[in-house]
Parts: C-alpha cells; structure tokens; sequence
C-alpha cells in the first residue's frame, strides 16, 4: 500500500504555527513579490479567494473580511518542510518527497486492518510534533492514493484527514465521487475531451480500456492512469537522492527594470545562486542559459503582453565556478538588452550537468586549479554558516532594489537566533 | 482518540557525526595511550535536543516564570513531542494567545500557574480554547 501526505494549506498553516490566533480565520499567503495569492485556508477559500489570483485585485476584499494576508516566507517554510519530512521518516520505511509540502510513503508490511489507524497515526504524529495538519490518503497505488486524498481533504471531519481505500467498495464509491479532472495525471485539455465523451467521474475512467487510453490520453500515460486506477501500481517510488539535471534560478523583480547595470547585477546573482546549488549537488554544468521577460507597451495602451527572450552559450568544459558561469552570464546579458524595454523577470538556467569528478577536459583549456575550487567551497561554508550571502562576487551588486517586494513577511522563528518566537 | 496515541512515536533521528581528527595520529613523540581513549567531543545538541524535528527555541520576553528561574530574555528549548505532565513549564495556547506558565492538572482542575506575584493563574474549563503548543524542554542564559 502506498500514501500520500499532504500538507493542508501548506504556507498558510506554517503562519498559523506561531501565531495560534489566526487559526479558524481565514489567511492567505502571496507569492514571490507579493504577485498573487499562492496559499488559502479554508476560510479563506469560502469566502470565494481564488487560488492565484493577482494581489492587487482581491486586496480590497481581502481588507473588506479582514483576511490575514502574509509575504511568502521562504526560510521558515522550507524549514518547516523538513520538519514535516523527517517526521515521516521517522514513521514511514520509504518516503519521496513529491514538493514541499507533500509526500509518498510505503507502507508496506502494514495490516490492511490496522491500515486506516496508522494513516491517523501519521497525521496526529505530524500535526503534534511540527504544528502542521496534514491530509493522508492510502491506496493501492499512487493515483488512487491521491484520490484518497482529495477525498480526506474535502472532508476533513468526517474522515479525521484521512481516508484509505482498500475495498473493491470503498474504492467505487470514492472514484464515483471524484470528478474525472480531479485525477493526478488528467490534464486540462483531456479534461474536456473525456467531459465531451460523457466520462466525468473517475469511476467512468476507470472502465475505459487501456488500448482506448493509449489511443486518446497520450500513450503510455494513458495507459498507465488506467491501470493505475484499477489497482495495478506502475508509477513506483522514486529514489529519494535523484540529482537534478537542470538548476534554474529565476525571480520577478520587485518594480520593471530598465538600466543594463542593475540587469547585469541580477544575472550575477542569480547565477552565484545556481552555482551554489550546483555545487550542492557535486555537478558541473557545460550549458548556460540565460533569459529575461519584458513588458512594453506604446504611449497610449498598457497591455500585460511578457514576452520571453533567451540566448545561451556552450562552454568549453564543464564548470562550477561561480567566476566562470557569471563570465558567461554578463556576456548573454549584455547581447540580449535592448535599451527602453521594461524588464520585469530574469533568470539563469543551468544545464547539460555531468558530475563534477568527470568533468572532460579539453585539449585547449588549462584544468580548473584546485585552489580555485577550495575557494568556491569556502565561500559556500561561509554562506551557509553565516546567512545572507555574506561573501559574493562584485558584480552581484551591493544594493539591489531590483529585489523582492516582501511587505508583509512573518519573523523567521526557526531559522534565526534574532528572530525567535517572543514568548511571554 | 485517546491522547495516549498523539505522543506514541520516539524520534529515532539521525544524528551526523563527523569524525574528529585524531591530533596525535602524525605525533612523533608521546601517542598511543592517549589515541586509545579518543572520542568525539561533547555535542550540546545530542543533549539539548532529543527530536529534532519537534524542537522549537523561543525566546522569554517580561517575568511571568521569573520564580521559576526563567528570566527576561532566556532562551526555552520548546519540544512539541513531550506530554505535558503535572508541574511541567508549558507553552499553552488559550483564546489564540500563546503563554509560557507551569502546567497544573489535578483531578478535576486545570490551571496555568504564572511563577510571579504580578500575574494570577488562568482557570481553564470548557469555555476556554485550549491547546498545549509544546512542554519546555531546557533553558539557556548567559552568565
């Protein structure tokens, strides 16, 4: 049998940890640059907030019902996160962690019978060590586990959160009340063509042939969502160390950025960032691309019409040094800037990523030198030890206010010494 | 569901260890006896923290336990996986606010007993929105 837990309204619920007067209110968190609303709660939801919606539209009404409104606080709830994951380690034999806030976990060697307590087990334990509710659906599969899910979230008292699905019953009666788009794996535009064909539960789905899946749902895909649906586990657990093959660092800026110079000291940031995660990884990465989104617009109409440009270069060996890679970057910047554009986002993608211990040396590039390296890893120990990029490349900058629009950010309670939790 | 459940699981974390350099490895002089005895220094987490992932530090603000030892400005080492027993320092939520105060439970009363003359207890019955956050684990001052 497998679960999944989810975390029920993740970023919301790590605001409500420390600050137990907001629970039963509705509270909403924004997005990166306080864009749109990423995270609800069910209060939130009742009142009719819509799940991305811009900011600025549902400010009004967000005063209006006095909702709690917060910026994304990313340290606490990357923290957070793991706190929630360790737990399930601490319970469960194998956990992938799917995103930040959800997880699979085998629970195999458990009794069908005891099945159901020990998904409660697992959400009261997560609940009481980290503060965090958490929704736990068991199936056979994982898409059936995620229909379980659903189910526990959309009915969080009856079920206690959690809902196993282990009977030929059981599991008819929860697919005939889930809607065939609510299916992990049916996307939107096959939402519509098995709405136009009748099916619309996932009871229905669940009797198509996998022939006439692989026909009509993309394949293989197709085919495995079906069978997957009648109990026969295809998508497995995922080894937890699986090392990325792209790293991309990419933000909004805070206001439209029109100078060349604060351009270039973006890029530079955000490739110190990359690299750094590179480097996390061990990898070495041999293709750098680097792209910007403008919004321009005549004299007489503002329209939001981004649009996305990139270029990208091959280097001559792969590298990790964050010299290097910025080198490269500041090049690509400068040949895609084009005075008078309104810049609104940039990023860097790092691909084509080979272990840093086989990288290929050319015949005409001199090897990295060591002590190049040893300094890469000093100033990561730095970093990492001391918050905030404290040392960094030049070309970063030293003021930013391309930076992050953050107005309403909680403390970061468990992360840092000077900003603990005050209690009285 | 009793609460008996709520508290049933231990952590049994993994706690990365480093290998200490044995300094008189490369020696030249006096060694062996003392490389026999080697063993990794004392780790202030091993003790302070006994599962990590439900262990909070906060910081004291004002004198409400100040009779209990606990001053304006210490730091409490909060675990969220401990049951609150009778007479443990708590950090209880009651009508959204969050309180640090000694838990006292009796057979048919429940209170939350400040440490200072300045401040009564608070009565909790049914009326009360009531929850233990976590139960004060250790504290930490300077001197």
């Amino acid at each position: 049998m497998k679960a999944i837990i989810d975390c029920n309204s993740f970023y919301a619920a790590c605001e409500r940890v420390f600050n137990p007067s907001l629970n039963g209110k509705p509270v909403v968190v924004l997005s990166n640059n306080d864009g749109c609303i990423v995270s609800r709660t069910d209060e939130a939801k009742a009142l009719g907030i819509k799940m991305a919606g811009p900011y600025y539209e549902a400010k009004e009404m967000l005063e209006q019902h006095k909702v709690a409104v917060f910026s994304s606080n990313y340290h606490l709830y990357g923290d957070m996160s793991w706190r929630v994951m360790e737990t399930l380690r601490m319970l469960c034999q194998h956990v992938e962690v799917y995103s930040v806030d959800e997880a699979f976990a085998d629970l195999k060697g458990i009794q069908e019978s005891a099945m159901w307590n020990y998904g409660l087990h697992i959400s009261n334990t997560v609940e009481q060590w980290t503060g965090i509710p958490v929704s736990v659906g068991i199936a056979a599969t994982k898409t059936l586990a995620k229909v379980a899910n659903h189910l526990a979230k959309k009915n969080k008292v009856a079920t206690q959160g959690t809902v196993a699905l282990l009977t030929p019953g059981q599991i008819r009666e929860a697919l005939e009340n889930t809607a065939v788009q609510n299916v992990w794996g049916v996307g939107f535009r096959s939402t519509e063509k098995l709405r136009w064909l009748g099916i619309d539960t996932a009871w229905k789905l669940r009797s198509m042939s996998e022939e006439w899946a692989h026909k009509n749902l993309g394949g293989v895909v197709g085919t495995r969502l079906i069978k997957e649906l009648n109990g026969i586990s295809c998508i497995e657990m995922k080894d937890p160390l699986r090392k990325k093959k792209m790293i991309a660092t990419t933000r909004m800026f805070g206001k439209p950025v029109f100078e060349l110079a604060q351009l270039k000291e973006a890029i530079a940031t955000y490739t110190s960032r990359a690299a750094e995660k590179l480097r996390r990884q061990s990898g070495a990465a041999r293709l750098i691309h680097v792209f910007v989104v403008t919004n321009d617009y005549s004299a007489h109409n503002y329209n939001y019409n981004p649009s996305t440009k990139g270029l990208y270069t091959t280097l001559p060996i792969a590298t990790s040094l964050t010299n290097q890679l910025i080198a490269h970057a500041i090049m690509l910047i400068e040949k895609l800037y084009k005075k008078g554009s309104r810049y609104l986002k940039a990023g860097v993608m790092l691909t084509d990523i080979v272990p840093d211990t086989s990288i290929q040396y050319n015949l005409f590039e001199p090897p990295a030198h060591d002590n190049l390296r040893s300094l890469m890893h000093a100033i990561d120990n730095i970093n990492f030890g001391m918050r905030d990029e404290l040392v960094k490349f030049a070309t970063s900058g030293t003021k930013k206010n391309w930076k992050m629009r953050q107005e309403h950010r909680s403390l970061r309670h468990t992360t840092r010494w000077d900003e603990l939790y005050e209690i009285h | 569901m009793e609460v008996e459940k709520f508290f049933g699981s231990r952590y049994s974390g993994s706690k990365r260890f480093t290998q200490q350099d044995v300094s008189t490895a490369n020696a030249t002089g006096f060694t062996a006896a003392a490389d026999d005895y080697m063993e990794r220094g004392i780790d202030l987490n091993e003790q302070l923290i006994r599962n990590k992932p439900a262990t909070y530090f906060m910081r004291v603000s004002g004198n409400s336990m100040i009779n209990a030892g606990i001053y304006n400005g210490d730091i409490v080492i909060v675990d969220r996986s401990l049951k609150p027993q009778n007479g443990k320092i708590v950090i209880a939520v009651i009508d959204g606010e969050m309180l640090i105060r000694r838990y006292e439970k009796t057979l048919n009363r429940l209170r939350l007993v400040p440490e200072t003359s300045g401040l009564s207890p608070i009565e909790v019955n049914e009326f009360c929105d009531f929850k233990i956050w976590g139960v004060v684990a250790y504290i930490i001052r300077q001197v």
